[in-house]
């Protein structure tokens, strides 16, 4: 501290002082931790300790899932045919019936999924077709703007208008297990905000799919946008290229070894840019589906820390370093920062 | 070019020249927008983010809305418009209080009030006392018989004594009541600066008096802004006006100061600019080719097979824009929050008030705290900033009998007073020189006391003095001049005046004895310029002992010496000097020479030593500074002599054997060279070994140098650390500031009088002392402070810190949007390369402005390293000077830090949130909660002292950002809609983001570790020293113990002259061996003293690499 200057405070301060308080005075109270060695291994350790049991926890979560996935796109489709041409074509037959052998108990609910891959749905171009205004309120189906180019037709709006509604997944399945129908359950496949806030109850569909151009599936025009759990969940645009969407729930145990089978009407075109069909069966847990990902994460990291903390012991046990040591303060000896 | 001025004539020069309109502003009511906006636009960050928010209107290619890039944009226009409105608006207030200022001048022949703004060049201005001078005036009338008045030029120059001018010699004697009808013509110079120099002369018209020619001097001026002083009236003619006056041309708007840290941060600016560029150039093509190649198959995105000719721009731009969050628009505001801050704290800062006149420290440019800590050059004034400025009468030698030598007091050593009671004849004489051969001006005040008006603060000191011992000035009537000793009065009267000159160095006054009518020459003058004038026989070897031993104490001294004159003499040498002083060529030499003839034969009476005390806590300042690798230049406009003493004194120079001075003088161009090169050549051997070599120029070789020998000079000024620069002028130190500039260094300019505003303008950082000669400096400066042992708290505490901070807060603002940014482009790698944004809009916005803001700016508490660590390791500055903590390597980390995030915050949550779970907002959400938390956590990391409101903003804006995301996401109307509820509801969600916290802290932590324990900084193994307490802070507990001790004794802490050697040593010289001195506190430094050193010259090395 500078000397004299706090050694001669007068009794009276004047106005033209600052005022006294710590935070002016940057002298609020502080703490400063420091890189001891305990503390960084202890941290490791603990993180180590920790994660490591997560990390099974997750795993085994992940393990107990039971998934069947099956790809039929290319089996779903005659082979000397043209596949984009047999697609498009309206006469064309194209149920397709695939049998899948369920490998260990699945509880119910047993989780229909559709998987489609290298599909897109994150595509600027795509993403931004559509418009949010027009599916929640009747009034607004005039605002299709953003939807172009699936905007209107004979200059009439389409509702629900834009590339993402227009292309809407339209393969549908049907399940059997030894000639009994399995039931699927399609209600509540969307999110509730969706049903309830996103989509208008009062919105209908109009003059869908009715341009030169059909994409995907159509809709009834009876029934309004909020119930139409399909396209709500289409609409939810997935973030990667990879991605599977709820088909719907089959409200039964399915026993190991079981096999069911699959009618599957093969209507979605993802032949034109050699996308990936799958259907995909699955159980979930705690965790969500089927994703060791972050359960291996875990054990990784976790062991990762433990080998941290262990180098740093052995390193400190090799070559002590006092801190602070007034040695290395030296100005003169090697120049700082060398 | 002249300029022809018609005195009081109305009709001719009115359209020549300017009214007296001052005018200070930078911008008119309808200028203002455009003048402003291009002022703002020409900085590269914001023409950037124009083109961004112009390009963003483009909604084919926006990846967000516009509004993200447009609201900062606007808001930071908006204020920085008006803050400079504001600023501005002062000044045209200020102004116009000038401007509208009554003045009595003449119009038409008739006296008038007018406003200030209307007065003409050529107009005839009337003043009372204590009136301010409106515009430059040529003085034709005062009321003194002699034609004498007196200003004060403290606004000017910042001089605070009063000076004489006098009216030219051909309005004297014109009747007061004809004044206002003279008629005739001044020709004058061109406008100019130069407050020293005004070469004109005057011709009067008949009626008055004669037809020639009369020359007119800068004495004959009166100039804008000073005061008239103890004159009851004067008047002149106005020959400049408004902003031609002398002060202002020399007044200008200072440019605006860029800080190293700020010129460092566009550096990286630009570097990231170009790094953007060839990502967008990247991503662009690749865009191009996977639309050509890829989504053309893609029938649900419906491209159409031709589009418009700007096609291929669309998808680059797309990128540019998405990729513009790159430079962070946040930085600017930030940066311009913490810095009002920093200046904030000096203002705040309890230690740096100066209690005697309670004067608090004020940062009047709140933009360049950091560059406080990059100082390497401080170019320090003498008089008042390292000084007091403040003579006191200290001891003196009367016929070799010393006084004030035992209690350093003289006025109290009872050998004195009782010398002066018994009437001692050599000491009354010695009191009456004192007392009278001066120029001093008493003003008797209000109630009774005397003020005495000096032009040099030594004689006001004698006087003081000679008061204190009972001879007291009391009056001066015209040329009478009445003292009071001892409850009797004496009047003398004053016939003539030998002025000071700096040749002569000495000045006399011939006074007559109104009682006796005996006539006396009394001189007072350097010792050189009396000791030799004495008369034969005398013995003055007395005389030159005491000099010396009062100089070795850093004393000024005068010699004082009178004689008796017989009347017929002074009769014939009295016709000579009034010829002298009324010749037209060479009349100063003439003068001289004539006073010469007078002054011979003197009896020496005494010497007397008057101290110019060093401010408290100087030279511990410079040693803290010096260590912290800060250069000293003393630059002067004192003698030679003074400034080394002072120099010696306050450690400025250390003295033998470690110090060196080396001189540089010569009168021509050869001298100085020939001295120049010998000089260099002594650095050049010398800069290897540990040793202060210093050189000392005086102003004259300084000039020669400068113009002739500017190569020569610029290597001296590069190897030498210290330098002193006496007999300088302003426009010279100016110079000096603008050659170390040159060099790439930092500068400091301090400096305490108006002839310091120019230094301290043209320095990087300008610091100004509130003292003695007025405020002028420290209005021009960017920093004012009460006294100059506040510039090691400024520059190690508050620069320091300010440097450290804003390195932190740049480089992290890099970061983050760095983060955010290569995130959106690893996006775009799975998005078909079309330029998705994965982030809303809001989100961008909020986490730009809000969340990643708010930690971050509370970093202006953090404080690496304790004050007192600092104070005791000054050393640790180098880590700033050297710019350690912000350049592109350490930048280099933080990049590659955030590409690391990056990587590790896309991996992971694209893994863990991939197929049925891959919902786009779901997943911008989890991406954007990951951010944050890393980047909470990053900021804890590199916290260094946690407060309170540390941990408040770092964890509670974790919390906030929670709070503000469930709020959002109740909202229906918003897009995230219920996101935050079902992420928060997932346990995967939080194992997520506890993955992405360690796998991204995990390797950071441990590098940190790795390098704090095995590869520490200095300060790194200040904080483990700082926080064990250990060896290190008690080795380092240097500081002086107490001030008051020194205080008490002596400021120089020598009570007891130490070397009374009988051998005189030169106290400059060529040679090694100059100076000898012992120093008493000095001691306990040497430790630190030899290894600051090379750190600096390590320093040095590095900038030259």
């Amino acid at each position: 501290m500078s000397s004299g200057e706090g050694s001669s405070q007068p009794s009276s301060k004047k106005s033209r002082q600052p005022k006294y308080s710590r935070f002016t005075q940057q002298e609020l109270p502080a703490c400063k931790p420091i890189l001891t060695p305990g503390l960084v291994v202890t941290t490791f350790i603990l993180v180590g300790v920790i994660f490591i049991p997560i990390g099974l926890l997750s795993l085994s979560a992940s393990e107990r899932v039971v998934e069947i996935v099956d790809r039929y796109d290319e089996d779903c489709i005659p082979s000397d045919q043209e596949k984009t041409a047999f697609i498009q074509s309206d006469k064309t037959n194209k149920t397709c019936v695939r049998s899948l052998t369920v490998p260990k108990k699945m509880q119910h609910p047993v989780y229909i999924y559709y998987q489609l891959d290298n599909f897109y749905q994150n595509h600027r171009r795509y993403v931004k077709s559509r418009s949010d205004k027009q599916l929640r309120n009747p009034e607004n189906e005039d605002l299709t703007s953003p939807c172009e180019p699936e905007a209107r037709v004979d200059n009439k709006p389409i509702v629900p208008c834009g590339l993402v509604a227009w292309s809407l997944f339209n393969d549908t399945y049907g399940f059997s297990v030894s000639g009994m129908n399995l039931s699927v359950n399609k209600k509540d496949i969307a999110w509730d905000s969706d049903k309830n806030y996103k989509f208008g109850s009062k919105v209908y569909p109009k003059n869908f799919q009715q341009g030169s151009l059909i994409g995907g599936g159509k809709l009834d025009e009876k029934i309004p946008l909020s119930e139409q759990e399909d396209l709500l969940v289409w609409m939810r645009t997935a973030a990667l290229p990879s991605f599977r969407k709820l088909y719907g729930r089959i409200e039964q145990d399915l026993e190991a070894n079981e096999t069911i089978t699959v009618v599957i009407q093969n209507n979605y075109n993802a032949y034109a840019f050699g996308g990936k069909k799958k259907l995909v069966l699955s159980t979930t847990t705690w965790i969500g589906g089927k994703n060791s990902f972050l359960g291996l994460g875990y054990i990784t990291i976790g062991g990762l820390c433990l080998f941290i903390a262990t180098t740093f012991i052995v390193m400190y046990l090799i070559k002590p370093r006092p801190y602070g040591d007034p040695s290395y303060l030296s100005w003169n000896r090697n120049p700082p920062g060398n | 070019m002249k300029r022809c001025v018609y005195i009081n004539d109305d009709d001719l020069s009115h359209d020549i020249y300017c009214d007296n309109r001052i005018s200070n502003r930078k911008y008119t009511v309808w200028n203002f927008l455009p003048k402003n906006l291009w002022e703002q636009f020409s900085r590269f960050m914001n023409q950037y983010f124009l083109l961004i928010a112009c390009l963003q209107l483009w909604s084919l290619i926006t990846p967000v809305n516009p509004a993200s890039t447009w609201g900062p944009l606007i808001l930071i226009f908006a204020v920085s418009a008006t803050k400079e409105a504001w600023d501005d608006y002062n000044r045209y207030l200020s102004d116009k209080k000038a401007n509208e200022k009554e003045v009595w001048a003449v119009r038409h022949g008739v006296k008038k009030h007018i406003q200030a703004q209307d007065i003409h060049v050529g107009n005839m201005v009337w003043l009372r006392e204590n009136d301010e001078v409106p515009c430059d005036l040529v003085l034709i009338g005062t009321s003194d018989p002699q034609g004498l008045c007196y200003v004060e030029t403290a606004a000017l120059d910042g001089e605070t004594d009063l000076k004489t001018r006098v009216i030219p010699s051909a309005c004297m004697g014109i009747d007061f009541d004809l004044l206002h009808k003279v008629k005739g013509l001044i020709e004058c110079p061109e406008p100019d600066k130069d407050i020293r120099r005004f070469d004109a002369n005057l011709r009067l018209f008949p009626p008055f008096l004669d037809n020639d020619v009369c020359p007119i001097t800068i004495k004959n001026t009166l100039l804008q802004s000073c005061y008239l002083r103890n004159t009851e009236w004067a008047c002149g003619v106005a020959v400049y006006t408004g902003n031609e006056t002398k002060l202002g041309m020399t007044r200008g708007v200072p440019e605006p100061k860029l800080t190293a840290v700020d010129a460092m941060i566009d550096k990286l600016t630009g570097a990231i600019f170009v790094f953007q560029l060839v990502v967008v150039m990247v991503l662009g093509v690749a865009g191009n080719i996977w639309k050509d190649t890829e989504a053309r198959k893609l029938w649900y995105v419906e491209y159409p097979t031709k589009g418009p000719w700007y096609e291929l721009l669309v998808i680059p731009l797309r990128f540019e824009l998405l990729c513009s969050i790159m430079i962070p628009i946040s930085i600017k505001v930030s940066l311009d929050l913490v810095k009002g801050l920093y200046a904030k704290f000096i203002d705040w800062d309890n230690k740096m008030v100066d209690q005697e006149t309670s004067t608090p420290a004020h940062a009047a440019n709140t933009a360049i705290s950091e560059d406080l800590g990059q100082v390497e050059y401080i170019l320090t004034d003498k008089t008042g900033t390292l000084t007091e400025n403040q003579m006191i009468f200290k001891r003196c030698c009367i016929s070799g009998t010393f006084y004030g030598n035992e209690i350093g007091d003289a006025l109290k050593d009872e050998d004195l007073v009782n010398a002066v009671a018994t009437r001692s004849p050599d000491v009354i004489h010695f009191l009456t020189v004192m007392a009278i051969c001066n120029t001093v001006v008493p003003i008797q005040r209000q109630n009774g006391t005397i003020l005495y008006k000096a032009q040099s603060q030594d004689e006001e000191a004698l006087v003081h003095a000679a008061a204190g011992l009972h001879m007291v000035f009391v009056k001066k009537n015209g040329n009478v001049l009445d003292i009071n000793f001892n409850a009797s009065v004496i009047q003398y009267e004053v016939l003539d005046t030998l002025e000071f000159t700096s040749d002569r160095k000495r000045m006399s006054v011939v006074v007559k004895d109104c009682q006796s009518g005996k006539l006396f020459l009394l001189s007072k003058g350097a010792d050189e310029a009396i000791l030799p004038c004495a008369s034969t026989g005398q013995q003055t070897r007395t005389f030159s002992e005491a000099v010396e031993q009062y100089s070795q104490l850093g004393l000024r001294t005068l010699c004082l010496a009178w004689r008796e004159l017989e009347e017929d003499e002074y009769q014939e040498w009295s016709l000579m000097f009034k010829e002298a002083n009324s010749a037209l060529v060479d009349r100063d030499w003439r003068i001289a020479e004539v006073c010469q003839r007078l002054e011979h034969h003197l009896q020496i009476l005494g010497v007397a030593a008057i101290e110019d005390r060093l401010q408290d806590g100087v030279p511990e300042t410079i040693e803290t500074l010096r260590k912290a690798g800060i250069n000293f230049w003393m630059l002067t406009g004192d003698k030679q002599n003074t400034a080394i003493q002072i120099a010696l004194s306050c450690n400025f120079v250390s003295p033998e054997p470690k110090g060196q001075l080396l001189l540089i003088n010569g009168k021509t161009g050869d001298e100085v060279r020939q001295s120049l090169e010998r000089v260099l050549l002594t650095m050049r051997i010398t800069s290897s070994e540990p040793k202060d070599v210093a050189f000392v120029i005086d102003g004259w070789a300084l000039e020669i140098a400068l113009k002739h020998h500017h190569k020569a000079f610029m290597e001296l000024a590069l190897l030498s650390k210290t330098a002193i620069c006496c007999r300088v002028t302003p426009s010279q130190k100016a110079q000096l500031v603008e050659l170390l500039k040159s060099c790439e260094y930092r500068t400091l300019a301090i400096g305490d009088g108006g002839n310091d505003v120019r230094m301290i303008q043209q320095a990087h950082i300008g610091v100004g002392i509130s003292g003695r000669e007025g405020l002028q400096a420290a209005r021009a400066a960017d920093y004012s402070i009460g006294k100059f042992r506040f510039l090691k708290r400024l520059i190690l505490v508050h620069g320091r810190y300010s440097y450290n901070r804003t390195a932190f807060l740049s480089q992290y603002s890099f970061y983050k949007s760095l983060l955010i940014c290569f995130i959106q482009i690893f996006f775009s790698l799975i998005s078909g390369v079309s330029g998705t944004s994965l982030f809303n809009s809001v989100s961008l916005m909020a986490y730009n402005v809000f969340y990643t803001s708010v930690p971050v700016l509370v970093n202006v508490l953090d404080k690496d390293l304790s004050e007192r660590t600092v104070m005791q390791h000054p050393q640790i500055l180098f880590y700033c000077q050297a710019g350690r903590l912000l350049n592109p390597s350490t930048f280099a980390g933080w990049f590659g830090r955030s590409l690391f995030h990056a990587i590790v915050v896309f991996v992971i949550c694209i893994h863990s949130y991939a197929f049925e779970k891959s919902e786009m907002e779901e997943l911008s959400m989890v991406v954007l909660s990951g951010c944050i938390w890393l980047q909470a956590f990053v900021v804890a990391l590199e916290t260094n002292s946690f407060t309170i409101l540390q941990h408040l903003a770092i964890w509670g804006n974790l919390v906030a950002f929670y709070v503000i995301n469930w709020i959002v996401s109740a909202l229906p109307s918003s897009g995230m809609y219920t996101i935050m509820f079902r992420l928060c509801r997932q346990p995967s969600y939080w194992i997520t983001m506890f993955l992405i916290v360690v796998a991204g802290m995990g390797p950071v932590l441990a590098l940190k570790y790795f390098r704090y324990t095995y590869r520490p900084s200095k300060i790194n193994i200040l904080r483990q020293a700082e926080r064990l307490g250990g060896p290190i802070l008690s080795l380092g507990n240097i500081e002086p113990q107490s001030r008051a001790f020194e205080k008490e004794v002596s400021p120089l802490s020598i009570s007891q002259p130490k070397s009374r050697s009988p051998v005189y040593e030169p106290l400059l010289s060529d040679s090694p061996n100059a100076i000898r001195r012992s120093f008493g506190p000095g001691a306990p430094f040497d430790f630190f003293q030899s290894q600051s050193r090379l750190s600096s010259s390590y320093a040095r090395n590095c900038k030259d690499n």
